[in-house]
């Protein structure tokens, strides 16, 4: 078991967006976590990884058998987790180069292992660059500065190919893209998974499931998981909405 | 008392003294300037340019001044074995406000002077007469006045017309010694025609007494001249720096100047350019870093006299802990000054919620055909890409100092001397992990 969710609820501003969530992921699993709008899918990822903005009022959250919680969202990444932005920030002045290269030594001693050379660390970003077909260019330039909207997605993709974590929550990772940046960045996170690592995809839509084939589908609607079944599911919302979600809940 | 009948006080009994030990040239400025202090004093918090920095109080402590010239023991070269390497062989000491009379190592071209002013303005008067104490003259500032009154040796470079300085030149002027002390600092800078140099003055504070630096910079850019002033200051908590940078430039000259604050105790730099012939062109940039109770005031008075010059402004402040910020940001276009361009901009980074930053932009334009814009913002840490670094392992730690030197970059790369830019972005980065407080009070500790 790499997550385990019991009974989480979390506030924004003092309102309860998550009511008690609970959530099982396997190694080498892919989960799509669906929903309507403001049903909290953003909220859970954000307190997955330890957003300040969101408290925890209950409930529990363990990690490769480890209480998530308790962690700093710096060391929930450097324990193997990691979130792919729905809107991914922009750090004028500081480059990809040296936030990445922070990032994958500040992993490297959590783990007691040595910094990367500057030749070892260029000779990694080049080759998982290649995994979203990133442009050097842009590696050379600020933290997604002036990047296009798609950019910015497949570059999230780029910093989870550099990081290898257990745990990859998409957040969205679908929304703006045209077709082909979707289907670049699809292939990309299929090439890094494998039988020990898993992902949570979060998104509204089939589309981006044609691609990533997942194993469990969990349908989250006013801050519940409401239904999981298997990939039958997105095929049935695609077809039918949410309504009969809404009303198959609502009217209990 | 107020500072001034207490140094008014002291002129009277000493004077002899101070000239003495001084030179013809310097000593026919003081009488002038005696009188300047007498009318104008030493300004006060209810003036509106020193609201934020108060001298009568940074003066109210009894700082000895070494008006007899006894010489400081110290082998400058010693001290900065670690800290700050040799950018240059052109390498020139002044300790307290004493030049060191070593020659340079290496030779300058010819007809350039460079050394102690106190020499050059007794073996060179006739050259130095037409500068020396013209700017400081015109200021009503009594700190420049103070200055000229008590001012016995300090710093000249001369570049004669023509001449090409390729290598930088490198002034370190350090405060040493085992009293508390106050330095009336000199430089004299005159580049003439179509001349060309780059200076880079550093000051630090090597003992754990109290300083007073009250410094004056005249500096002159001729016709078609260029120069390059960088300053660099690393003092520790008990020094007060004051310093009046006065310019002049002719027409078609170009200035570039680059004023760093990387560790002080409080700090007031007053820097006046005067554009007095067209087609001259100035490029102020600084910045600040100060923590703890430190102040750092700098105030920048760009007047365009003559038209079709262009002033550019960027100045960058980075405050943590209860530090003070203050930017006092004047343009003047005179109505003859038509197409005057001038920017301006201070932007300024408070990382925590004492930190205090003070921004004054003060644009008064009388000329109706010209370019002006200014801007300002002050504000924190983005907190949103702090939580980004965070998510990718990043310490908090290091994120925030990734972001305030992320800030600093652009000031950074105004600096043209490509050694300077590479070792500033080190110290910076150092400054920010508080390694550099630390390695200097090793070098001053050792000694």
């Amino acid at each position: 078991m790499l997550l385990e969710i019991k009974n989480l609820h979390a506030n924004v501003d003092g309102k309860e967006i998550l009511k008690g969530i609970n959530l099982i992921i396997n190694e080498g699993e892919i989960h799509a976590i669906m929903g309507p709008n403001g049903s909290g899918k953003s909220t859970l990822s954000a307190v997955l990884t330890g957003n300040p903005a969101f408290e925890v009022t209950e409930g529990e959250i363990w990690f490769n058998g480890k209480n998530l919680l308790e962690m700093s969202p710096e060391n929930r990444s450097r324990e193997g987790l990691f979130l792919s932005f729905q809107y991914p920030v922009e750090i004028p002045g500081v480059s990809m180069v040296n936030f990445m290269r922070a990032a994958v030594n500040e992993h490297r001693k959590y783990r007691n292992e040595a910094a990367l050379s500057a030749s070892d660390f260029l000779k990694l970003m080049r080759e998982k660059r290649s995994v979203v077909e990133l442009d050097s260019k842009l590696a050379n330039r600020s933290v997604n500065e002036g990047f296009s909207g798609g950019e910015k997605k497949r570059n999230e993709i780029f910093q989870m190919a550099m990081l290898e974590p257990k745990l990859s929550i998409l957040d969205e990772t679908d929304s703006g893209l045209d077709i082909d940046a979707l289907r670049i960045v699809a292939q990309g996170v299929n090439k890094l998974s494998s039988p020990t690592n898993s992902t949570i995809v979060i998104t509204h839509y089939q589309r981006l499931l044609d691609y990533i084939v997942p194993d469990k589908v969990h349908i989250l609607y006013n801050g519940q998981i409401v239904k999981t079944a298997g990939r039958e599911l997105v095929l049935e919302l695609e077809e039918k909405g949410y309504d009969w979600i809404k009303q198959e809940v609502d009217g209990k | 008392m107020k500072a001034e009948e207490t140094y008014l006080e002291i002129y009277r009994q000493y004077s002899d003294v101070v000239a003495q030990h001084s030179a013809p040239l310097l000593n026919s400025r003081r009488e002038a300037a005696r009188t300047v202090l007498q009318e104008k004093g030493i300004p006060d918090i209810s003036q509106e340019e020193y609201r934020h920095f108060d001298l009568q109080k940074a003066l109210s402590i009894d700082y000895g001044m070494n008006l007899n010239r006894f010489v400081t023991k110290l082998n400058p070269q010693d001290v900065f074995c670690c800290d700050v390497p040799n950018l240059s062989t052109r390498l020139l000491f002044v300790v307290n406000d004493q030049c060191s009379k070593e020659p340079l190592k290496v030779a300058l071209p010819e007809g350039v002077l460079c050394g102690s002013l106190q020499d050059f303005a007794v073996s060179h008067a006739h050259l130095l007469e037409p500068y020396y104490g013209k700017l400081s003259a015109d200021s009503t500032d009594g700190m420049a006045a103070l200055n000229t009154m008590f001012a016995q040796d300090g710093f000249l470079l001369y570049i004669p017309a023509g001449v090409r300085i390729e290598k930088p030149i490198q002034l370190i002027q350090v405060l040493h010694g085992k009293e508390d002390r106050m330095v009336n600092r000199r430089l004299l800078v005159i580049a003439e025609e179509g001349s060309h140099a780059q200076l880079l003055v550093c000051d630090h504070a090597l003992s754990s007494k109290k300083f007073f630096s009250n410094q004056v910079t005249e500096i002159f850019v001729g016709k078609h001249a260029s120069l390059e002033y960088y300053e660099l200051e690393m003092d520790h908590e008990d020094t007060v720096r004051v310093a009046n940078t006065l310019i002049k430039q002719d027409e078609h000259s170009s200035l570039l100047m680059n004023g760093i604050t990387l560790q002080n105790g409080q700090t007031r730099n007053n820097i006046d350019v005067k554009l007095a012939g067209e087609y001259a062109e100035t490029n102020l940039s600084g910045m600040a870093l100060a923590d703890q109770n430190h102040v750092v005031d700098n105030h920048l008075f760009v007047d365009h006299v003559s038209p079709r010059c262009t002033s550019r402004e960027l100045y960058k402040y980075v405050l943590d802990d209860t530090a003070r910020g203050v930017f006092g940001g004047r343009i003047l276009v005179r109505k003859n000054a038509q197409k005057t361009a001038a920017y301006q901009s201070n932007k300024n980074l408070c990382s925590t919620r004492e930190a205090r930053m003070f921004t004054k932009p003060q644009l008064e334009i009388y000329a109706d055909d010209v370019k002006c814009s200014h801007g300002t913002a002050t504000g924190q840490i983005d907190e949103k890409a702090l939580f980004y670094m965070r998510s990718r392992g990043i310490s908090e730690v290091e994120a925030r100092l990734l972001l305030k030197f992320a800030f600093t970059a652009d000031v950074i790369d105004n600096i043209r001397l490509e050694p300077l830019k590479d070792r500033m972005k080190m110290l910076v980065e150092k400054r920010f992990r508080g390694e550099l407080a630390k390695c200097a009070g090793c070098a001053a500790a050792g000694k």
